[in-house]
């Protein structure tokens, strides 16, 4: 995790950055003050009324961050950027953009690509791409079996030894039970701390659904997903990391009762950590009366009941980090018959403004608390926590969001800048916009527009 | 059960047919605009020269992404009893099997001039998708589970034909509820008109969740034979045992079967239907379906004028359909 696999190129510029007028939220609080980077992007000052000549600044880029909150940049654990192999419908370079100006300075990519990336070529392959692309800081998960296909172990080690720190079969679980208690077993001797990620769903009672099962695919006539079958693989998964000792974070949350599982399980001191994405605590399954497969997603979207209960879990801990399963899909797939289309819905642009509106502006948490599930929690998650998601403080790296949490704004789908345009959220009215996106002190977004 | 809304009501009218609740926003008067229109189609197919000039000129084509013999002669009957020319989109045959997507085979259809689609699709919710991309009228015959409006709106007629009003009678729709379009779009055209529906079958058969469904759940036919006007029966599918949702046919006779001796249980007056093709022998026993009270062949004939009347008021001008035979 050295800085020097953190990519930087851009438009700036030797002679630093000085981000003026802001209200600076980060893990260890709340300041007015403003943010002074040198040329190196590191931070030089936090003050009211910094002394730029006095640091060598005088002539630094100004950067205006009235009514904006500044924060470390935020953390996406779960990011699928379709390269390699899908590259029609997002690539490394699009997808960075696109969390650029979702306020993003790293993700996750996730390794369900064309190949599969679970050996360290693929991992290496991604890297480079992110680092070429140099708009995010674009972090691998590799898989924990072989072509994820739930039957052989990957190199875990291989990976770990480019700096994977999350390893994950997401798109499926990891259906047999003894081959996962023995993917944690060997994780814990790797020499690294890493984390096993899991897509929850017992694939015996999910296989042949297309939506949540209940009184609307009962009525849509489209076969359903019962929340029992992520329930169950919760509960396993619980029950593997008390054997094995082993930490397990639990993608996508998506049901009351498995929420309710895992605040037990912390309650119990178990090393389980939880994400939750925009659309399970945004949309229900009433959604898909439309018959629009731009809100097929699986874990499928849930009852009213469920939305509430991830709510809860993000608002009293039980859910760590808000993730968002950016899966991009072209118009092409996602034309089909709702049965025949591909799961998946873009989130890296709308996430921060769904956070805003649906949780802090319901007065459910505070941006604070927003701001942790965005950026510091996740980054601990994934092992980026010496680098992501650190306070706004002299000597730390500035990768650093500076967002404007009153304006309002309506989703458009094409004006995003990722490749596919599958949001569920087309028309909608959201509050909360990043204005200025800082990767090592480099302006990837300034005024709302991506400067790559 | 699903919404139409007003995107499918044009100058008022019905613009596509999708769903029962298409017919609405009041879908009793909606049927009843059906069942009236039916009347006079009924009375011409009954002529030397069963066939009338309202919509020539008008395309239809039938798109039928699944296998179904009679419905899509059905339709293309009353099509040309209308005088409509028909296309016949063959999807075993066509470019759909070379990879061509639905919105590209739509878009390729409507280039060539078409009025109406009327197409059956393995996936629910499939004509919703056509309909959002077709300027042409869209008719749904059939879509996964999902519902089947015209086999409903001629049961409905079948049933007015020999018992009248529907409005408290007692409908027993008996079998594979789950997975069945029929009984979805039944439950919503036999309960906006006002009759009481029983459901019957095993909980396997039944969906995942009835809430909001205005119907009653039972697990024993004896106990409900006696009690109804109709007794509706669902084909069987034998892949059910296969996914586990019954032991056997067998069982599955003995228990939800109409045999002769259950059909003594039914008053005199009730109706034995069934949309067919029917497994004689598993729902429904042989010498049943030749009961007098079985309308399983006027369900088939009514079919006919029933579709005549869907198409004329998708497609026709106003409520004049032409009167005189067209020889």
């Amino acid at each position: 995790m050295s800085e020097s696999t953190t990519p930087r190129k851009g438009t700036v510029s030797s002679r630093g950055v000085i981000i003026r007028g802001g209200r600076i939220i980060d893990r260890t609080g709340e300041r007015v003050a403003d943010v002074v980077i040198s040329a190196e992007g590191v931070i030089v000052a936090v003050d009211p009324e910094p002394d730029l000549a006095g640091l060598g600044l005088a002539d630094a880029l100004e950067l205006d961050a009235t009514g904006c909150i500044i924060s470390s940049g935020l953390v996406d654990i779960h990011t699928h950027l379709r390269e390699p192999g899908r590259e029609e419908a997002e690539t490394v370079e699009t997808g960075s953009r696109a969390a650029a100006l979702g306020g993003y300075t790293a993700v996750v990519a996730m390794p369900n690509t064309e190949p599969t990336i679970d050996t360290a070529a693929v991992v290496q392959q991604v890297l480079d791409a992110g680092v070429a692309a140099g708009l995010c800081d674009v972090r691998v998960a590799g898989a924990i079996t072989v072509d994820r296909s739930g039957t052989a172990l990957a190199p875990m080690a291989e990976m770990a030894a480019l700096g994977v720190r999350m390893f994950t079969d997401d798109g499926c679980g990891v259906q047999d039970d003894r081959l996962m208690r023995r993917a944690l077993e060997y994780s814990a001797g790797l020499g690294v701390p890493v984390t096993l990620a899991q897509h929850c769903e017992v694939e015996a009672l999910s296989d042949g659904g297309h939506m949540h099962e209940g009184e609307w695919s009962s009525r849509l006539g489209i076969p359903g997903i019962p929340a029992e079958a992520e329930e169950l693989m919760v509960f396993r998964d619980i029950a593997l990391a008390r054997l094995t000792g082993a930490r397990v974070h639990l993608q996508h949350l998506s049901t009351a009762g498995s929420v309710e599982l895992v605040r037990q399980a912390k309650a119990k001191g178990l090393p389980i950590t939880a994400e939750a994405t925009p659309h399970h605590f945004t949309l229900t399954h009433a959604e898909v009366a439309s018959y629009d497969p731009v809100f097929k997603v699986n874990p499928p979207l849930r009852s009213a009941e469920d939305v509430a209960a991830v709510r809860a879990g993000l608002v009293d801990g039980t859910i760590d980090a808000i993730a968002t399963d950016h899966a991009p899909h072209t118009a092409e797939v996602k034309e089909a018959p709702f049965d025949h289309a591909p799961c998946g819905m873009l989130g890296l642009e709308t996430a921060l403004a769904l956070g805003i509106t649906e949780l802090v502006e319901q007065g459910l948490i505070s941006m604070q608390q927003l701001l942790a599930l965005m950026s510091w929690q996740p980054a601990a998650i994934a092992g980026l926590e010496e680098v992501h998601g650190r306070p706004v403080a002299v000597g730390e790296p500035a990768h650093l969001v500076v967002l404007d949490p009153t304006l309002a704004w309506t989703v458009d789908p094409a004006a995003l800048a990722s490749r596919s345009h599958n949001t569920p959220y087309a028309g909608r009215s959201v509050r909360g916009r990043v204005r200025h996106t800082l990767l090592c002190g480099v302006p990837m977004v300034m005024n709302g527009e991506a400067q790559r | 059960m699903s919404s139409g809304g007003p995107a499918n009501h044009r100058h008022g009218g019905l613009r596509n047919l999708l769903s029962i609740q298409d017919l609405g926003p009041d879908v009793a008067a909606g049927i009843e605009e059906v069942m009236t229109l039916t009347d006079s189609f009924v009375e011409v197919s009954e002529r030397a020269i069963p066939k009338v000039p309202a919509l020539r000129g008008r395309t239809v084509v039938s798109l039928f992404f699944e296998d179904s013999t009679r419905t899509r002669l059905s339709f293309e009957t009353a099509a040309k009893r209308l005088s409509a020319d028909v296309m016949n989109f063959s999807v075993s045959t066509s470019s759909v099997k070379k990879g061509e997507s639905l919105r590209d085979t739509i878009e390729t259809i409507e280039a060539m001039g078409v009025d109406a689609i009327v197409v059956r699709h393995a996936s629910a919710g499939a004509p919703r998708q056509i309909a959002r991309w077709a300027t042409s009228a869209v008719i749904n015959a059939g879509d996964g589970w999902h519902e089947h409006p015209t086999q409903a709106l001629l049961d409905c007629y079948t049933i007015r034909q020999r018992l009248g009003d529907l409005a408290g009678r007692h409908i027993a729709i008996v079998g594979d509820i789950k997975h069945s379009r029929v009984a979805r779009s039944n439950i919503a055209a036999f309960t906006a008109l006002g009759a009481e529906v029983t459901v019957v079958a095993p909980p396997t058969l039944l969906p995942p969740s009835l809430d909001g469904w205005p119907v009653k759940v039972s697990h024993d036919l004896d106990a409900v034979l006696p009690t109804v006007d109709v007794c509706y029966l669902l084909r069987m599918q034998r892949e059910r045992m296969s996914e586990a949702l019954i032991p056997s046919l067998r069982e599955y006779t003995s228990l939800y079967g109409l045999t002769e001796d259950r059909a003594l249980e039914l008053a005199d007056h009730a109706l034995i239907m069934h949309p067919g093709p029917m497994n004689r022998g598993v729902e429904i026993s042989a010498q049943v379906a030749e009961h007098p009270n079985a309308v399983i062949i006027d369900q088939v004939r009514n079919g006919v004028a029933v579709r005549m009347a869907v198409l004329f008021l998708l497609l026709g001008s106003g409520t004049e359909w032409g009167g005189e035979a067209d020889v």
